[in-house]
């Protein structure tokens, strides 16, 4: 493309009439190039993205039972029935979504926060040079490589309450309670989950923030450190604001999978997840595929995605905002 | 440039936050046809201690059909847990087996699909007919009034396993016959460690079937005759609490078996850990979990007075696995063949016998083979007190819906918390309200 452009530019003055045609085609190129690169992808995305997401629109406004599923086109429209439903939150329906919710957004801020600082301090701590560093990068980086089913059916062995490695630990060999605590029901589970999370979630911001990291030069650091500055200072004064484009990223992608995990639960708690560890990925399914109840279900994920496309709008805007000052 | 920017990575966001669940669809085929001849998919549920067992034994009977008829059976055995998923998805994609096992308690529900061939009079003719089959067999085969959904193939039914070992220990003369009884032995054989009955208070399923058993005994339906759900019938919360208070009250039942979901109560039970379990067709799991035959005994499953009989005596739900025929299959003549070769009395035996399960045809349950004492048990029940769940569309969300309500339950009891009449209804009345077509 720059070649062209060069070419034209250095171009002798042809006769009148051939010039002005050559120029047009060049520019129509010019111009029609970069969609025509984009189009195989805008297909492929179309194809997985939009056209299922449209699907599942017109089911939300459908009464799609099992009566209906072998041909959904048939079922008949419920108009805003499915929605009415699941936002009527005195009746069981909404008043569990609702609470799915909340979970779910408390969940999120716990596990994206912890899988940040984590990250982040490894990344930090492993700057520095010495022997071994190599070993342990790697080893932090072992969740994230690991299948997820295989390591969440891992942890929900021993998390297991009568022959579980947790118990064994903590209640057999260390007494700190009284009896066995349950991990995979009851309350606890919300605790549970959000181990597993963030042990699969921070590798993927160790990750990110170490790539972060190697873009800040060294001589920043040295000036700093000849001017007096602390170790936290350097970190406050330097690695903080030169990550921020990093982190941004980091934290609206960590927060869209977390919100999103269904995987996770799924594999700990099974069909039926208990109340305190009810995401709402996994509530959503339930509502679909456990009571066959797919209008619904499918109202609650465009619910869901209306959500997420606010949450998501905000925080653009915002991080926009915040760059626009810094410029 | 920077509003660009930001109207890029809103792009990418916007593609990471499509999470829209959706469903493609499906085609509607009306009774099969025979572009396919030659070959036939077969989905097996998990009937044996592991998917292999099942593969060892399904294969040489498959090999034994081809060599028969020419037509090559592709079998797949499906975990319990992904079953009805994958029933589901194959109906609504069109794409999925040509025979199937479901489990008979789905049956109306999945009639009710229009995915799977209905079978008259004219189809039961080319499987020698429906009168081969044992009447309670039947009534587990879908809605009251239309063409069963799937015929039997292998039934089952509850019972109580006892330890014996364990009973001698505690000087327990024979199995209780009423759940007075069976509380009364409990209290004798539940200390130091040790526990008098299992349960899978985790297991949805297991649930339900224990659940609706006692729903029986105290006169409640789940469903009222027209098919709306019914869970908070005076009846349906005094059984689940009975259920629950095993464990809450009665203190019979170990709180740790609030998480089990993957028959862990079998493994204590090998274990001498715990005396009684409430089971379909055990033998097979107590031999590979190393106890010998004659360790263990079986007995009918307690009733709350009297024998058990029919009505509010029953003591079983009506258990098996049926055999069903997708209506898109392409080898619609191979499929009914394949049936009639599942359903004959040689492989009826054979198959029963593998998995000690009671044949659901008559012929083939008048074999010596199924005379042992602890079939005996599983046969007379199944014959004389054992009663079909409601053949109901809603029937699979009713398992879902109040198993997971009783699975809340067991984790209060567990936890300590009290349960309490209105804590039951209040759950009950929850799942009621979630019901689709409530």
């Amino acid at each position: 493309m720059t070649t062209t452009a060069v070419k034209e530019r250095t171009a002798p003055k042809q006769a009148p009439g051939a010039a002005p045609r050559k120029r047009r085609s060049g520019r129509l190129r010019r111009v029609s190039l970069p969609y025509l690169l984009l189009l195989p992808a805008l297909l492929l995305e179309l194809l997985v993205h939009l056209v299922p997401m449209v699907i599942g629109i017109v089911v939300s406004f459908k009464e799609l039972t099992q009566f209906y599923i072998r041909d959904w086109g048939t079922a008949p429209w419920a108009g805003l029935d499915n929605y009415r439903i699941s936002v009527d939150f005195d009746a069981p329906v909404g008043e569990a979504l609702l609470k799915s919710f909340f979970t779910t957004c408390l969940f999120t801020v716990l596990s994206v926060g912890l899988c940040w600082l984590l990250g982040a301090a490894a990344a930090i701590y492993l700057q520095e040079s010495f022997r071994g560093r190599g070993l342990l990068r790697a080893i932090f980086l072992v969740p994230y490589a690991l299948p997820v089913y295989a390591a969440v059916i891992t942890w929900a062995f021993m998390f297991q309450r009568d022959n579980g490695l947790v118990n064994h630990v903590i209640h057999d060999q260390l007494g700190l309670t009284d009896s066995p605590p349950f991990w995979l029901i009851g309350d606890n589970s919300f605790f549970t989950l959000l181990v597993v999370s963030v042990w699969k979630g921070w590798p993927f911001a160790f990750l990110i923030i170490m790539a972060g990291l190697q873009n800040i030069p060294r001589e920043m650091y040295e000036a700093a450190a000849l001017d007096g500055a602390g170790v936290w200072q350097q970190i406050r004064r330097i690695t903080m604001p030169s990550l921020r484009p990093v982190n941004q990223v980091l934290v609206l992608v960590l927060f869209l999978w977390t919100f999103n995990d269904f995987n996770t639960p799924f594999v700990l708690f099974g069909r039926a997840a208990p109340e305190a560890a009810d995401l709402i990925s996994l509530h959503i399914y339930q509502s679909s595929f456990q009571t066959w109840n797919f209008g619904t279900g499918s109202a609650m994920s465009v619910l869901l995605l209306l959500f997420l496309l606010l949450v998501t709008g905000v925080y653009l805007v915002l991080t926009s905002r915040g760059r626009k000052a810094d410029a | 440039m920077r509003i660009r920017r930001v109207a890029a990575i809103g792009a990418v966001t916007l593609s990471l936050v499509l999470t829209s669940a959706a469903c493609g669809g499906g085609s509607s085929g009306s009774e099969g046809s025979n572009e396919q001849p030659k070959t036939l998919t077969y989905w097996a549920s998990n009937q044996g201690a592991n998917l292999e067992v099942d593969k060892k034994v399904l294969q040489p009977e498959l090999d034994k059909f081809e060599k028969e008829t020419g037509i090559k059976v592709k079998l797949e055995v499906v975990p319990w847990s992904d079953l009805l998923n994958r029933i589901l998805t194959a109906t609504t994609s069109g794409q999925g087996p040509d025979v199937l096992n479901i489990g008979n308690t789905w049956s109306a529900s999945l009639q009710a699909t229009g995915a799977l061939l209905p079978w008259d009079a004219k189809n039961f003719e080319a499987i020698g007919g429906k009168d081969r089959f044992v009447t309670s067999a039947l009534g587990s085969t879908g809605a009251q009034g239309q063409d069963p959904a799937a015929v039997p193939l292998y039934s089952m039914a509850y019972a109580l396993y006892y330890n014996k070992k364990m009973f001698a220990d505690a000087g327990i003369e024979k199995p209780p016959a009423t759940w007075d009884e069976m509380v009364e032995v409990g209290k004798k054989l539940s200390k130091d460690g040790k526990w008098a009955l299992g349960a899978e208070g985790s297991n949805l399923a297991n649930i339900i079937h224990q659940v609706f058993v006692l729903g029986q005994q105290h006169g409640a339906d789940f469903f009222t005759p027209d098919g709306k759900a019914d869970f908070t019938s005076d009846g349906a919360v005094a059984a689940v609490k009975q259920y629950v208070d095993f464990m809450a009250k009665d203190k019979i039942i170990a709180p740790g078996n609030a998480e089990y979901a993957q028959n862990q109560s079998l493994s204590d039970f090998a274990k001498d850990k715990t005396a009684m379990v409430l089971w379909q067709t055990a033998s097979a799991t107590f031999k590979s979990q190393g106890m010998k035959d004659d360790e263990w005994g079986v007995a009918p499953a307690p009733v709350q007075s009297g024998t058990p009989g029919q009505g509010t005596n029953t003591n079983s739900m009506v258990a098996g696995i049926n055999l069903a025929v997708f209506k898109n299959t392409k080898n619609i003549d191979g499929a009914k063949k394949f049936v009639n070769f599942m359903t004959s009395d040689e492989e009826q035996k054979i198959l029963n016998g593998a998995y000690g399960s009671i044949p659901p045809v008559k012929s083939a349950q008048d074999d010596p083979a199924f005379n042992s004492p602890a079939l005996a048990v599983l046969r007379d029940t199944l014959a004389t007190s054992a009663t079909a769940l409601p053949q109901v569309p809603d029937e699979s969300q009713f398992e879902t819906l109040v198993g997971t309500a009783v699975k809340e339950l067991f984790a209060d009891a567990a936890a300590g918390r009290a349960v309490t009449t209105e804590s039951v209804r209040a759950k009950l009345d929850k799942a009621q309200q979630q019901m689709p077509n409530s």
